[in-house]
């Protein structure tokens, strides 16, 4: 009988991170991915790394995340392709601006000062290539963006040299209490341990149903296309409010296109269909706000199956039923960014029984 | 000229390529009755092997030989179809609800299929040797396109390095359009004639044998053909000669053009990014589609026709576009009448008989498949073979992998050109099989399209609501 410490399960950014953390106090945790490390989400998402405009429960560990990201090659042996140039909201119109413009003072009342309001000139010195009707919007000045499966295959690399073990093209088939530990069955035998991380991304809910805690977790697949290469022309990653945009430039002069339009995705066929209609919408967009990319050539698109909660943010703490068991999923088409970080607290968490990182509002209790 | 936006929204049948197997499988289908369009990226019908089958401008027909111009009446048969050819067309995308993105003249349409047709033919396998990338290296059948379409001949000291049917007929075609060839660098390995052996009986008794017999003594009446199992093209900034050898022994040749080409094998990436399974043929040595009898493969309502179902050869393409298009027109117009598709089934027989001799006598050597050093594997992002393998042995163990640590593959070719030495380097250097390692996940769009073009799909119902709104 294998046994270990803690099992963890998936192999996204979040399970490689919660495996090196665990690794680094000492502990001994298995990793099982029914794929391969970065297969989905975390591997092609669009690599922002974005403490801007986020939900008020997850800023603490937002921020927590940064301070990894500002120091992820000493952790993690790879400088991840981590860039470091800011993500700017951009407001189309003056309404937006000021609907912007309450946020920023709201957050600043509860003592957080990343985002800040910028104007029009402020904006035009950021993102020149901007479109004349901007009237400015939010800057978080420490963002930016890394390569998502260069990154996973990182902290998974790391993980193992550190002590954890990673079982890759391994399924979950069952889970149940054997005195003190859970029994996790596989397809490549069972694994004993006191403690079980669900990290299953957008099979997560399939791991809290073994356990008689069903939520409501939708299936979802973010597209993103990319461009050939353009002479560098933007360097912050730049969102928008009111349509489904994120825009950003690599080092390499390509350009990912992004915001959150769904394919449509069979998680149990790994598979994922593209929605033409919805990408021309982006496409649109892209032509109106950077009249620059009309030429631009579109070599790729895709999609990556993750998770989406119904109030788009993730779950994350205790079980509600199972003693020993911890949800770490739902990150709800943002959760890249808060890979690092949350690893880290679940660690902790899972070591000591208790985190100092706020995670009040995310338990997985909040569906019951 | 058809434009994008006097295409219907929907039709019975979409064939994509017009090759022999599109041509035959779009004229079968509209004359059975179905609405068909047929969608080709050329300004002409015809595929490689008829290209500019409408619009050569070599008239001589002894040039290009006989079999080109049976490419003629395909053309003819299939305009007279009633099917609408669309020329000048890209499809871009096509996915397994059936839904075909396409471009024309820089507008785009997305075309619901209730079957469809993939015939996009064969590509030439990547031949990776040292300076493949210098100007004054192409391809055999680049060589071979701008004799068809332009009726241009190779000028200067030109050498054609490599192996495989169609690199003797170009050299046939090259030299009765009037052009001279230095010399023929044979690379097919010697002992591939263990295996070819016992397949030579059904070789003799099909239609290549004459021919290619014939071909042989053509051109080796005029060139000197050299065998070798090295080749390196060499130069500063272009090219300026061709080292080759056998064993110890090399020789160094003046050169201002090296035409290469060691066979060709399916174009997979329409139906890879279509979500079509794919299985490896160990003799072709090249990933292919898994279909049954009527060609139809593991996405429902798709087929595919021609050599993108296996290598066959330009006229067994057009027999198994036909037999695609009955099985499409029994699934949708049942009381059509349709030609004896068991007659058909004899003929494409007797088509594929000779294959298996070709196959192994072909197969290209595997120090032309999976090359070491410098030599660059991918074009696009200019990886080499000493990254690809070092990345393999640092626990890389696909492809898809493979492209996160040096991108190679995600250049604007999608894999074309670096597809299969990519998955065969990483095979041999982790000790397995091609099937093991498997391809690149494609991705489409299959071709680059604009911004602009995408931008220009006409806008969907749902959006222009939520617009009024």
């Amino acid at each position: 009988m294998r046994t270990a410490d803690v099992v963890i399960v998936g192999g996204g950014i979040h399970g490689c991170s919660t495996a090196l953390h665990l690794a680094l106090r000492g502990l001994r945790p298995i990793l099982i991915e029914k794929d391969y490390a970065g297969r989905h989400a975390s591997g092609v998402n669009a690599g922002g790394v974005r403490q801007l405009a986020r939900d008020l429960h997850e800023i603490p560990l937002s921020i927590a995340s940064m301070g990894l990201w500002e120091r992820i090659e000493e952790l993690v042996g790879d400088d991840c392709g981590f860039e470091s140039h800011g993500t700017v909201l951009v407001a189309e119109t003056e309404t937006e601006l000021a609907s912007f413009r309450a946020r920023v003072e709201d957050l600043r009342l509860r003592g957080f000062t990343h985002e800040e309001l910028i104007d029009r000139a402020e904006l035009k010195r950021l993102v020149p290539a901007v479109a004349d009707h901007c009237p400015g919007g939010v800057v978080s000045r420490r963002d930016g963006a890394a390569d998502p499966f260069r990154t996973t295959q990182a902290f998974r690399r790391r993980a193992i040299e550190k002590g954890a073990e990673v079982l890759e093209g391994v399924t979950v088939t069952g889970l149940s209490k054997v005195g003190a530990n859970w029994r996790v069955e596989t397809s490549a035998g069972p694994i004993e341990a006191p403690k079980v991380v669900n990290a299953a991304g957008a099979w997560a809910d399939r791991i809290a149903a073994m356990l008689g805690e069903p939520v409501p977790l939708t299936v979802v697949a973010p597209m993103l296309m990319v461009t050939s290469r353009v002479p560098a022309f933007i360097e912050p990653v730049v969102i928008l409010r009111g349509r489904k945009l994120s825009f950003k430039q690599l080092g390499n002069g390509t350009v990912v296109i992004g915001g959150g339009h769904l394919a449509t995705s069979n998680r149990d066929r790994n598979e994922t269909v593209l929605d033409w209609d919805k990408l021309a919408i982006s496409a649109r967009t892209v032509w109106e706000l950077f009249p620059a990319m009309r030429a631009a050539t579109i070599v790729r698109a895709w999609a990556g199956i993750e998770a989406f909660m119904p109030d788009g943010i993730p779950v994350i703490g205790p079980s509600s039923t199972s003693e020993g068991v911890f949800h770490q999923f739902g990150f709800s088409t943002h959760g890249f960014q808060l890979g690092p970080g949350t690893g880290a607290m679940m660690a902790e968490l899972v070591a000591t029984g208790s985190t100092n990182t706020p995670i009040d509002g995310l338990g997985i209790e909040r569906f019951r | 000229m058809t434009k994008a936006s006097d295409l219907a929204s929907s039709y019975e049948l979409v064939v994509i390529g017009g090759g022999p197997a599109g041509l035959a499988a779009a004229a079968l289908a509209a004359r059975a009755g179905l609405s068909t369009v047929l969608f080709d990226e050329n300004p002409g019908v015809g595929g490689q092997i008829y290209r500019a089958i409408t619009s050569s401008p070599v008239k001589d027909r002894a040039v290009l030989g006989e079999d080109y111009w049976t490419g003629a009446e395909l053309a003819v048969e299939a305009k007279a179809s009633g099917a609408l050819i669309v020329t000048g067309a890209t499809v871009w995308s096509l996915d397994p609800t059936r839904l075909v993105g396409i471009s024309i003249a820089g507008q785009a349409r997305l075309i619901q299929a209730d079957r469809v047709i993939v015939a996009t033919g064969s590509l030439e396998r990547p031949f990776p040797i040292p300076g493949w990338t210098l100007p004054g290296v192409m391809s055999a059948g680049g060589a071979q396109t701008a004799l068809k379409a332009q009726g241009l001949v190779p000028s200067g000291r030109t050498v054609l390095a490599g192996g495989g049917p169609l690199l003797w007929l170009l050299a046939a075609q090259i030299l009765r359009a009037g052009g001279k060839l230095d010399a023929i660098l044979d690379t097919t390995p010697r002992v591939n004639w263990l295996r070819a052996l016992a397949h030579l009986p059904d070789f003799v008794l099909s239609p290549y044998f004459s021919k290619g017999l014939k071909l042989l003594r053509e051109v080796r009446a005029k060139v000197r053909v050299i065998r070798t199992d090295r080749v390196e093209a060499v130069g500063d900034d272009r090219l300026r000669e061709v080292v080759f050898g056998t064993g110890d022994g090399e020789r160094r040749m003046p050169a201002d053009l090296l035409l290469l080409h060691q066979g060709v094998v399916p174009n997979v990436n329409l139906a890879i990014a279509a979500g079509v399974t794919h299985a490896w043929n160990e003799r072709q040595l090249c990933f292919e589609p898994v279909l049954d009898g009527d060609f139809t493969s593991s996405v429902p309502g798709i087929a595919i026709a021609g050599d993108g179902a296996g290598i066959a050869g330009g006229t067994a393409a057009a027999e198994r576009g036909r037999i695609a298009a009955i099985a499409a027109v029994r699934a949708l117009k049942p009381a059509a009448s349709a030609p004896d598709v068991q007659i058909i089934r004899q003929k494409l027989r007797r088509e594929e008989m000779g294959r298996a001799f070709l196959d192994w006598l072909n197969r290209p050597a595997d120090s032309f498949r999976q090359p070491t050093g410098d030599t660059i594997v991918c074009r696009c992002e200019e990886v080499t073979a000493r990254q690809v393998r070092d990345t393999a042995d640092m626990g890389c163990e696909g492809p898809n992998q493979m492209k996160a640590f040096l991108r190679c593959g995600m250049g604007p070719c999608q894999g074309r050109l670096c597809g299969l030495t990519v998955t065969e380097l990483i095979a041999a250097q982790r000790g397995t099989t091609p099937v093991e390692v498997g391809y690149y996940r494609l991705r489409p769009p299959v071709k680059p399209i604009t911004l602009a073009e995408l931008a220009s799909l006409p806008i969907a119902e749902a959006e222009r609501k939520a617009v009024e709104r």
